[in-house]
């Protein structure tokens, strides 16, 4: 009976066996875990969906149009000399998520903009963009779920949502081809 | 031999069954014998109405589900091809689909039942946690269920919910993108939900199992909300309360029929009926009727909450909504401690059963109209009224249990019962009392 000779010493060391055997356990299983989340994520399909390319020739100045990306529409309007110089005299500070239009656009490229389709509040999808659409009180989306209305930058004005509309990553492959992604 | 039970059945095949594993002893202990407090009213119907609806969903899931195909591009077909071709499917997609509704309805009311009883209070608070445990699970369960048609509403509806934990701080956009499987509600979110839909009304029946152990260990409250003292107090379930459950039953049948046979699309949403697509909102986005209280909530919170005479944000008027509406189901876990009245029954509560009445009652009713509206002023502004009346009823509770003078409590459940009772039930009770 070597135990009852040191008790406190087999004490701790059995305690600490048990610390380690239950740390080694709990880390195991954490890392067994993780498989099983990580196969939620988006799967490498459909990752490799993730970029588009889209044609411009065909919007003329204050149209727009929808395309789709990653399952959700991109928004994009070719604007007006008059609806960039509103967006672009809006004091910054009095906005709701502060941007100026130039952060929002490609230099050189002011009349595109490019946005993700997807209100920031709870990710419906905002009007304004094919014709006869309600534009909202500032001439840009309005969103019917909620009431959020959107610029002519797509940055959010009045309503429940957080963020201006994002503005996806995107590059000009030619004057008149983007590609999305 | 010793632990052996003494099964005394006159079928020897029961009998030798019963002496290996005593099931057939436990059920007649339960369900047969067990003592249940003897003033039950109709209130007491909708446990078992629960359980029957449950089992109701259960078997007519499984059988939609042999149907069912869960494929973006299959989907709604599917389910039209039940409507339409499956033998019986009209009917029995019906049934799923107003069940929901009779589960939510009958929950609501068994709910209240425990809140104007008193029956979340000890001995009985792990039966309330089990309860809001069911409750938190069949909404996770119907939302689910309500994606898989795949229509409009379906689509827009997970859109908008699971966008809910975009609100939270750093990792929102991530948990968001892990739900969804992808950038967007889609296949990978469908399949997963189907996967889930299957699997959650298990559990639900696993914890609805621990709900009735649990009860069965207590007993259960009563209209008195006092004690059983004895035996004269009580009856047993069997015949007596499984005879007012067949009864009650027979009523939510005709009930529940009524919708299936003669109304089956009322408490649904013509929307659904259009194939889900992407690129096009609904102008007017509703969820089911049983979560408008909860939707509205959410809607309620239009302000951000920031420090006062600066910029800095605290909590975004989006985060504020979210947790307003998890926080509505999170208040009732902690009920049977902000409640701190010893006295049960709202019989005997003059205060708190106003309170109840005229402030929760109106609250969820107010929700669920302002829930289906759009948001809009005055809708907004009933909204916010009831949400703040929602939170009123809970967070005041201590105050209440404080102030409150309760009426004086009957001697025991047979006293009132038998009008006073005879010389003999009377000496009875007290000894019990005594004892």
């Amino acid at each position: 009976m070597a135990d009852t000779m040191h008790a406190g010493d087999g004490q701790t060391r059995r305690d600490f066996i048990y610390l380690a055997g239950a740390a080694m356990g709990g880390v195991g299983a954490a890392a067994a875990l993780w498989p099983f989340i990580h196969s939620l994520n988006p799967a490498a399909d459909t990752l490799a969906l993730a970029t588009i390319e889209v044609d411009l020739a065909p919007i003329q100045p204050g149209q727009a149009i929808k395309a789709m990306w990653r399952g959700k529409p991109v928004f994009i309007r070719n604007r007006t000399p008059e609806e960039i110089d509103t967006a672009r005299k809006v004091p910054v500070a009095d906005l709701i998520d502060p941007q100026t239009d130039q952060e929002r656009v490609k230099e050189g490229k002011d009349n595109w903009l490019v946005l993700v389709g997807v209100c920031t509040h709870l990710g419906c999808i905002p009007l304004g963009t094919s014709p006869g659409e309600a534009k909202g009180d500032f001439g840009g989306w309005f969103c019917p779920c909620h009431g959020s209305h959107y610029d002519t930058s797509g940055r959010i004005r009045k309503g429940p949502a957080p963020l201006n509309l994002h503005v996806p990553e995107y590059a000009f492959i030619s004057d008149t081809r983007v590609k999305i992604g | 031999m010793a632990h052996a039970p003494q099964s005394n059945f006159s079928n020897p095949v029961v009998n030798w069954i019963d002496q290996r594993l005593p099931v057939i002893t436990m059920m007649n202990k339960e369900y047969g014998s067990f003592p249940t407090p003897r003033n039950f009213n109709y209130f007491w119907n909708f446990g078992a109405l629960a359980m029957f609806v449950l089992v109701t969903m259960i078997v007519s899931g499984i059988v939609l589900a042999m149907h069912y195909t869960n494929n973006t591009l299959l989907a709604f077909d599917s389910v039209e091809r039940i409507m339409r071709d499956v033998n019986w499917g009209w009917m029995i997609r019906y049934i799923h689909a107003n069940g929901a509704s009779m589960f939510f309805i009958v929950v609501y009311i068994h709910i209240f039942r425990g809140i104007y009883y008193g029956s979340y209070k000890a001995p009985r608070e792990l039966i309330w946690i089990f309860g809001v445990v069911i409750l938190l699970l069949m909404m996770g369960t119907a939302f689910m269920g309500y994606v898989l048609p795949w229509g409009q509403m379906s689509f827009w509806g997970a859109t908008v919910i699971t966008n809910l934990f975009s609100a939270i701080p750093v990792v929102g956009e991530s948990i968001v993108t892990l739900l969804w499987g992808g950038f967007s509600v889609d296949n990978p979110t469908l399949n997963r939900f189907f996967a889930l839909h299957f699997l959650l009304p298990f559990v639900l029946l696993a914890v609805v199992f621990l709900h009735v152990a649990a009860l069965h260990i207590t007993g259960s409250n009563n209209p008195l909300g006092i004690e059983p003292k004895g035996p004269q107090d009580t009856l047993p379930f069997h015949p007596y309360y499984t005879t007012k459950d067949i009864f009650g039953l027979t009523v939510f049948l005709i009930f529940f029929a009524a919708f299936v046979f003669f109304a089956p699309n009322y408490l649904g949403h013509p929307d659904n009926y259009i194939p889900a697509d992407p690129l096009v909102t609904p102008a007017h986005i509703v969820p089911e009727w049983y979560f408008l209280p909860f939707y509205a909530i959410l809607r309620s919170i239009t302000f951000s909450i920031g420090l006062p005479f600066t910029d800095v944000v605290l909590i975004p008027a989006k985060l504020g909504g979210v947790l307003a509406m998890f926080g509505s189901i999170a208040i009732l876990f902690v009920l049977p401690w902000l409640d701190t009245s010893p006295v049960r029954s709202s019989r005997f509560r003059p205060i708190f059963k106003w309170w109840v009445l005229l402030c929760l009652v109106p609250a969820f009713f107010m929700l669920g109209y302002a829930g289906g509206k759009p948001a809009e002023q005055p809708y907004v502004l009933i909204g916010q009224l009831g949400t703040v009346m929602y939170f009123a009823f809970f967070l005041l509770l201590p105050i209440i249990g404080r102030i409150e003078k309760p009426l004086p409590l009957p001697a025991s459940i047979a006293k009132p019962v038998l009008g006073g009772g005879s010389v003999a039930t009377g000496a009875t009770a007290q000894v019990m009392e005594k004892a």
